[in-house]
């Protein structure tokens, strides 16, 4: 099956507009809280939520990246490494609420390995999930926040999302692989 | 959302963070000349990753847990040694120290022996300094556990070599067209030898300076035969040090002296020392490295260690976050 | 072979002493050469059907290190015997560096009697000592380890460094008759260097031994030579400067004389380095290729090759030096020197005649009559009436090294595994067959 477009970018902007609603009413306005996004895609969706933020309540809140590359559980082989890319949270996340970004929720695992990440940075006083697109097939006890879009998933299909901060172009797609294609050798 | 069962078969990966490294292939760090222009920038892009955990309070991250490297030094060191040790439990790694000054290799127990030892207890990575060039060779050909030369003889000292061009990079940025002059005892310095061959990737004219007798016979037609033709070679410091951007003196042990190769200390001084007068014909802005530890006095002006050029501090803090590249580069993830 | 007639038909004879090449047959009857010529036909006789191989002289080789007594665990007189009948010498001279070294009649008489017992079929000549205990300070009782049957003598392993001793030393050997073999070295120079003075020495940072090392005492006793007249021998030059010494020297009519090793005359130093096909780009630090003299340069061996052909380098001596596995599984520094060489010998020195570099008949002159010249017995000829020690020759036969296929004890070769192309198919001793190769053809 090739590449079927799910959401487009005026699609993902609306998802984001809501996310931020939601935040907002969860924590009752914007004070004290915080965005750290998961690398690489992570990072730009948390920028965006904080700059409708910013539309909405005038506030600057702080957005820091998040490289898990170093606390996966995942088994690589030699030939598989992934580059190390840097952290950077330049503030205190400790008794603030900390509104964890990612693209993509899949199995768990990667929020897994944030989550220990964050704990060796600091104490927050909560941490909330934020991805954009919830495709089931949870392998943790996991549970996301909030959600831009649920998309039920067979598990040989893949999911791609696109931002134009990094892909030059804004849309989420799917697209089936062979059974083993996104499998790790 | 419910959980289900992964089909078996089928792998629970997520979409990778970040570019996969599928161009590194080495199972040794032996020596830089076998690496690429792509794997030493590799291990400079995770090097800048673990320096972020440098500055962090709690300077752990669980990559190796559940890991043992090992640590064979056969040959007296302080600083490298509790380097790569830091290296590796910054890294979450257990480690263990063999002293072999003191261990069974003092009862005549061969290297091969030793190290099959090591071995057999499955740590994950060996780290070795011996007194003879080649050893560590010896030791990958004839085991299958990684090793990871920490200085061989005279031979290479790779770890160090990419720290200090690591530390450069961090000063300067792009190193095109830059001139680092090092000075000294090129003919025993495996610190020499493996900044030569790191720095062949980068664009920079390295000049050794030492007097005659402290330079290799053989040395330019090594540099020839290895097409390592962004070095040269000068007798006279004012020539070499002029509008150098990076001066990197080394150590000038006193046996030295002892066995002939120099006239007497206070000649080299004369000839040879970096002090502050001396680099008054480099840049303005030049910046000193050294490989430690020092002979203040010697090859060295106790002001110019310690004055704000230094660059000293830094390459003691970049020198564990590059061996902890190297530690995550060669043991982890599960290998074989 | 209990048959006291051999017959050699059809093979190509070559024998340089005697300056013959032709093809024909060899008669040997009771251990001697009776008769070489056509259509030789001998009833009863064991006949070997030698078309398409030459037919030579036995190998005599000026250098070789039978490690007994004292070594048995890396080599002993029988086990070294049978690996240079092997490489088809008939004639080998082994070093004193024994333990106890060769510097009495009694250790002489020792391996004379050995080699009598356990060595039948190869002719083993002692060198003696030149000094007392090859320790340089005293002189070794020359006349008698010459009555004892020593060849020649030498420190070999050490060199002489004392001049006075040498000129002393070969003071008596002038008048002996016999030569002084000299391991060339200055050990001011070569201490502490593990292999040539060159760029792969700095690439592998090893301390290097400059060919100065060699030099500086091969005009040294070439001078010697000149002041006593002795015959001087010097044994294993590895250097282009060396070369031009001797050639010097003999141009100028003094009794100088060498030998070279298969190994010097065909790997550099590079060889340290790295291993022929092997798949490792990383550095091999080969401790087999750790030899003294040590591996030198291409031009060393261009020098090398062009004294054998013009006759500068007498002959070619294998300088075998057998050890054990563990004193070469090490660190390169704490290797012992040395390469296991009766075996690889001729098929080595072959693949200079294949590339064309010297011809047939010079490698077989270094190997016969170069040597010979130098031990003046009357050995390495194929005349009527000379003692019946030849080798048979393929040298197109492809083969491959395998030291575990080695008559010797030590496997301690540079040429491990290497594909050669030319081997020794028989090697006959006094008549008797000492070594067959399976492609023998005998009836």
């Amino acid at each position: 099956m090739p590449e079927k477009i799910l959401l487009n970018s005026s699609d993902i902007e609306r998802a984001l507009v809501r996310v931020a609603h939601e935040i907002l009413e969860r924590n009752k306005g914007a004070t004290n809280i915080v965005f750290v996004g998961i690398k690489t895609r992570g990072v730009p969706l948390a920028q965006r939520l904080v700059a409708i933020i910013r539309g909405m309540e005038q506030v600057d809140i702080p957005v820091g990246s998040l490289d898990i590359t170093l606390y996966r559980d995942d088994v690589s082989s030699l030939s598989f490494k992934h580059v190390v890319q840097q952290t950077y949270v330049p503030f205190d996340i400790t008794s603030k609420h900390l509104i964890l970004v990612d693209d993509v929720f899949y199995t768990g695992r990667s929020i897994r390995a944030a989550l220990d990440a964050l704990i060796d940075l600091g104490r927050p006083e909560t941490i909330q999930l934020a991805v954009l697109i919830d495709r089931g097939h949870r392998e943790l006890p996991i549970r996301a926040d909030f959600v831009g879009k649920n998309i039920p998933t067979a598990r040989n299909e893949e999911i791609k999302v696109y931002l134009s901060e990094v892909d030059a172009v804004d849309k989420v797609t799917v697209m089936r692989t062979e059974g083993g294609k996104n499998e790790l050798k | 959302m419910s959980l289900s069962e992964p089909r078996p078969g089928t792998a629970t990966r997520e979409t990778l963070p970040g570019p996969s490294i599928d161009f590194w292939k080495h199972r040794h760090v032996l020596d830089l000349d076998d690496f690429s222009r792509e794997e030493t920038d590799l291990v400079f892009e995770i090097a800048e990753g673990m320096v972020e955990i440098l500055d962090r309070d709690v300077k752990k991250v669980p990559t190796l847990r559940g890991k043992t490297i090992a640590t064979m030094f056969f040959e007296p060191s302080t600083r490298t040694r509790a380097s790569f040790e830091m290296a590796a439990k910054y890294l979450g790694a257990d480690t263990i120290s063999l002293d072999a000054v003191r261990s069974s290799v003092a009862k005549g127990e061969s290297l091969i022996d030793s190290l099959r030892t090591l071995q057999a207890l499955e740590v994950d990575a060996i780290i070795m300094r011996h007194p003879c060039s080649g050893a560590p060779y010896i030791a990958a050909h004839n085991l299958d556990t990684s090793i990871i030369n920490a200085g061989d003889g005279w031979h290479a000292h790779p770890s160090q070599g990419l720290l200090d061009i690591f530390t450069m990079r961090q000063q300067l940025g792009d190193l095109k067209g830059r001139k680092a002059v090092i000075v000294g005892d090129i003919l025993h310095s495996r610190v020499a030898r493996s900044n030569i061959w790191g720095t062949r990737h980068y664009g920079m004219k390295l000049i050794l300076c030492a007097p005659p007798t402290l330079i290799p016979h053989g040395l330019p037609e090594m540099l020839e035969k290895c097409s390592l033709g962004h070095v040269t070679i000068e007798y006279d410091l004012d020539s070499a040090i002029k509008n150098a951007d990076i001066v990197m003196p080394l150590r000038l042990q006193k046996e030295r002296q002892q066995s002939g190769l120099i006239s007497s200390l206070r000649e080299y001084i004369q000839g040879y020392q970096i002090n502050a007068a001396r680099l008054a014909g480099a840049k303005p802005d030049v910046l000193v490295m050294h490989p430690g530890p020092m002979n203040e006095g010697a090859e060295i002006s106790p002001d110019v260690a310690y004055g704000t050029r230094s660059l000293i501090e830094q390459q003691v803090t970049n020198g564990v976050a590059v061996r902890m590249a190297l530690l995550y580069l060669i043991a982890g993830g599960k290998n074989r | 072979m209990t048959n006291d007639r051999l017959l050699i038909k059809n093979a190509r004879i070559i024998d340089p002493a005697a300056g013959i090449e032709e093809t024909g047959d060899i008669l040997i009857t009771k251990g001697k050469i009776s008769k070489t010529g056509k259509n030789i036909s001998a009833a009863g006789a064991a006949v070997i059907d030698a078309s398409g191989l030459i037919a030579c002289p036995g190998f005599i080789d000026l250098h070789c290190h039978l490690r007994q007594p004292g070594y048995e665990n890396k080599e002993t007189i029988a086990t070294g015997a049978a690996a240079a009948a092997r490489g088809g010498y008939t004639t080998i001279c082994c070093m004193p560096n024994t333990n106890p070294p060769l510097d009495s009649a009694a250790t002489v008489s020792y391996v004379n009697d050995i080699a009598t017992r356990d060595a039948p079929l190869v002719k083993i000549l002692p060198v003696g000592c030149i000094t007392a205990g090859r320790a340089g300070r005293e002189l070794a009782n020359m006349i008698e380890l010459s009555a004892a049957g020593c060849i020649g003598f030498s420190d070999d392993g050490s060199p002489v460094s004392d001049s006075r001793i040498m000129s002393l030393a070969m003071e008596n050997a002038a008048v002996l008759g016999l030569p002084v073999i000299d391991h060339c070295e200055d050990i001011s120079l070569s201490q502490g260097g593990h292999m040539n003075d060159g760029w792969v020495a700095v690439r592998l940072g090893l301390k290097g031994i400059p060919a100065a090392a060699e030099e500086i005492m091969v005009a040294r006793d070439i001078a010697l030579c000149e002041l006593t007249g002795a015959r001087l021998h010097v044994t294993h030059i590895s250097t282009a400067g060396s070369t031009q010494l001797v050639r010097d020297a003999k141009q100028r009519g003094l009794k100088v004389t060498c030998d070279v090793t298969p190994h010097n005359l065909t790997l550099t130093h590079e060889r340290v380095m790295k291993v022929q096909d092997d798949p490792r780009t990383s550095l091999a630090y080969d401790t087999n290729a750790r030899v003294t003299p040590p591996l030198r340069s291409p031009a060393d061996i261009a020098a090398l090759i062009q004294g054998i052909t013009d006759g500068t380098i007498d002959a070619i001596a294998t300088d075998h030096a057998p050890h054990t596995i563990e004193e070469k599984l090490c660190e390169f520094e704490n290797a012992v020197s040395g390469i296991s060489g009766f075996e690889t010998a001729f098929g080595v020195l072959m693949s200079l005649v294949h590339t064309g570099r010297i011809s047939l008949n010079a490698l077989l002159t270094c190997l016969t009559a170069g040597p010979a010249s130098i031990l003046r017995n009357g050995a390495g000829t194929l005349k009527p009436g000379a003692c019946a020690d030849l080798a048979l020759l393929d040298i197109d036969h492809e083969w491959t090294v395998n030291v575990h296929d080695f008559l010797s004890k030590g496997r301690n070769t540079p040429f491990a595994g290497c594909k050669l192309k030319g081997v020794v198919v028989a090697t006959i001793s006094g008549g008797c067959l000492s070594f067959r190769h399976n492609s023998l053809r005998i009836s």
